[in-house]
């Protein structure tokens, strides 16, 4: 299912986040997003599945905008992988997975043999299913992102939305939510910290800083020295990865931004204080 | 998949035990229990006797109605006094216990409870000023009037929490807390003002009682239970969503402001329902979610069943030990609740599987 964004604005808290962001994500393809802390990426993505309405512009569902749509059938189109977690409540593995039903069911009556047997699946496919009967909150924050994602497998959805979902994992459960996604085969957007995981596993990049999408396209096309340095802040050095070719980047410092009076400031010592 | 059917195992827990085991023998326990209950008192009454006669009074024709086994005043001590304040007793435990769990579930806050949201203080208020303010004491001008002060106390709460058309929970905890001390002010100054014989009836209210029942004034009890039970049944799945969060349940379709509205105002006024008459018993609404969430779970499919059952058998069995206990004196129905309820609530608290609901934090 491809996914359009038409000059999107958004707020927050009544402050504008997100500024005229255009771009369409074809159907089937993984989608980066980064961007540093605080340049919308959040607000994008609640504002792509419906959570929290834009004050501007449109996104389209293979054609379809959001606005027409009721939410029950938004949820059948794209499921959301959020940070939050409330913990006042607590329920099993299994029944947290089977709450991916809900838009495909009714509001009442046991959960159907199918429903139960999309969860199960959603469970081997995040190598949980020794959870199932396990209470969320003692899991690990490893497992615990594992679980989530199954739920958001188990809604069963074209399009699946993820922000920051390899948080909390070692590099190893990195690696394997990463390549389970792209194995999916469905139209993923994707918010990740780690630029050379991005690289990696997308096939599109989009760059958001300052409320703006400053870069959009293939992670070699987009990913360079230069929009790191503008972006973040960060001087790096890009180097082929001796086997596969693919660039990488090492983070070598902050790119000095104030060097001239914080140095000066740094370096006077007041006079009187030098003992010869 | 090795098989077409999934073997039991595989689904939740506690499923089979609410639906096969629980529902069942709690509907059993409380027939069990009503029946018991309507043949204890000064005048004696077996319970086949007991039996007889409410099943004589609901199906027409009874031989043993009119052929003289029965005493008139077995017949009026079982259906005119005894089996109203009894259902209005199982009304009660079932409507406060399903607001109860309504509640926990859309402020995100497992203390809450019926009356967090200042709705018995209100009703309270009413009371009360009708009592002092009143020609006399009619029990359906209490009732009426302590409805009216739920409602108001329900629509300021409501009101003091919107922000921009959403509820929040947090502030509608502190909106609710903050008027219901406003309004118990106003209880104890106007109980302290009036003249001392108002003071037996007002604290007879504020402590809650069942004792003043008739079948007439189960009427609005009834309604309301149903009505919210029906209401509910639809939402219980979207009630599961809520509990891990708005956003989450956003994301699986649910209109998460129109459903926490929605589900409060029920809350609310079946809480007012109840209370208008039967007073302020508390314990019941926070404590019989909880233990019902202990037994089967979360889940709300099963969970509320369990939690209205569980409610009503409560509170009928306790109005059964307030009546028999100290007779023929009778301890207040509040007194009762707190002092069965909280060591069997604190015993379930301690057991390993209270940790899987949330109460192991």
């Amino acid at each position: 299912m491809k996914v359009t964004v038409d000059r999107l604005d958004a707020h927050r808290g009544g402050r504008r986040v997100i500024k005229d962001v255009s771009l369409t994500v074809p159907s089937g393809a993984v989608l980066g997003l980064i961007g540093p802390n605080g340049s919308g990426k959040s607000t994008l993505l609640r504002a792509l599945c419906g959570i929290d309405t834009p004050s501007g512009g449109t996104v389209r569902y293979d054609g379809t905008p959001i606005a027409s749509l009721g939410r029950r059938q938004l949820a059948q189109r794209v499921a959301f992988m959020t940070q939050e977690h409330n913990d006042e409540f607590d329920m099993p593995v299994l029944e947290l997975v089977l709450l991916g039903r809900i838009p495909h069911g009714k509001g009442f009556g046991r959960d159907s043999d199918a429903d139960i047997a999309h969860a199960q699946r959603a469970l081997d496919q995040v190598g949980a299913r020794h959870l199932a009967h396990r209470s969320f909150s003692v899991l690990s924050g490893g497992e615990r992102q594992r679980v989530l994602f199954a739920r958001a497998l188990t809604q069963d959805t074209p399009v699946l939305v993820l922000d920051e979902p390899t948080n909390h994992l070692d590099i190893a459960h990195q690696l394997e939510l990463l390549d389970l996604i792209r194995a999916t085969n469905r139209t993923v957007i994707i918010a990740l910290h780690d630029l050379n995981l991005a690289a990696r596993s997308c096939d599109e990049i989009a760059v958001l800083a300052d409320e703006s999408l400053v870069s959009h396209g293939s992670p070699e096309a987009v990913l360079g020295t230069e929009l790191i340095r503008r972006v973040f802040t960060v001087e790096s050095t890009a180097v082929a990865h001796p086997a596969t070719g693919q660039p990488h980047f090492l983070f070598d410092a902050r790119t000095p931004r104030f060097e001239p009076q914080q140095s000066n400031a740094l370096n006077t010592t007041p006079k009187g204080l030098h003992t010869p | 998949m090795e098989g077409k059917k999934p073997d039991t195992d595989r689904r939740p827990r506690g499923g089979q035990l609410a639906t096969r085991i629980l529902v069942p023998t709690l509907t059993i326990l409380l027939v069990a229990v009503v029946v018991a209950s309507t043949s204890v008192g000064t005048i004696p009454v077996a319970p086949i006797e007991a039996m007889k006669i409410i099943a004589g009074h609901l199906i027409p024709g009874m031989p043993w109605m009119s052929d003289g086994s029965l005493t008139p005043l077995q017949d009026s001590a079982v259906w005119q006094f005894r089996l109203p304040r009894i259902l209005l007793a199982a009304l009660t435990g079932a409507a406060l216990a399903l607001a109860g769990a309504l509640l926990q579930a859309v402020v995100h806050n497992s203390l809450a409870e019926p009356y967090i949201l200042g709705v018995s203080a209100g009703a309270g208020v009413g009371a009360v000023s009708f009592i002092v303010l009143g020609v006399g004491v009619s029990s359906l001008g209490i009732g009426a009037s302590a409805f009216v002060g739920a409602l108001i106390a329900t629509a300021a709460v409501y009101l003091l929490a919107r922000k921009n058309g959403r509820i929040a929970p947090q502030r509608l905890i502190l909106a609710g807390v903050a008027l219901g001390s406003l309004f118990s002010a106003i209880t104890s100054y106007l109980t302290i003002s009036t003249d001392a014989q108002n003071v037996f009836s007002i604290m007879f209210f504020l402590l809650g009682s069942v004792s003043a029942a008739t079948m007439q004034s189960l009427a609005l009890p009834v309604v309301a239970l149903v009505g919210v039970g029906i209401f509910t049944a639809l939402r219980a799945r979207a009630l599961n969503a809520l509990l891990v969060g708005d956003d989450a349940a956003s994301s699986l379709g649910i209109n998460v402001n129109k459903l926490r509205t929605t589900v409060l105002i029920a809350a609310a006024l079946l809480t007012g329902a109840v209370v208008a008459v039967s007073g302020g018993i508390g314990f019941v609404g926070l404590i019989i979610p909880h233990i019902a969430r202990i037994i089967v779970g979360s889940d709300h499919r099963r969970m509320l069943p369990v939690a209205v059952l569980s409610g009503a058998v409560f509170l009928t069995t306790c109005d059964l030990l307030a009546r028999t206990l100290a007779a023929p004196s009778e301890i207040p129905l509040g007194v009762l609740t707190a002092l069965v309820g909280a060591p069997f609530f604190l015993w379930l608290l301690r057991r390993d599987r209270a940790d899987n609901v949330g109460t192991g934090r």
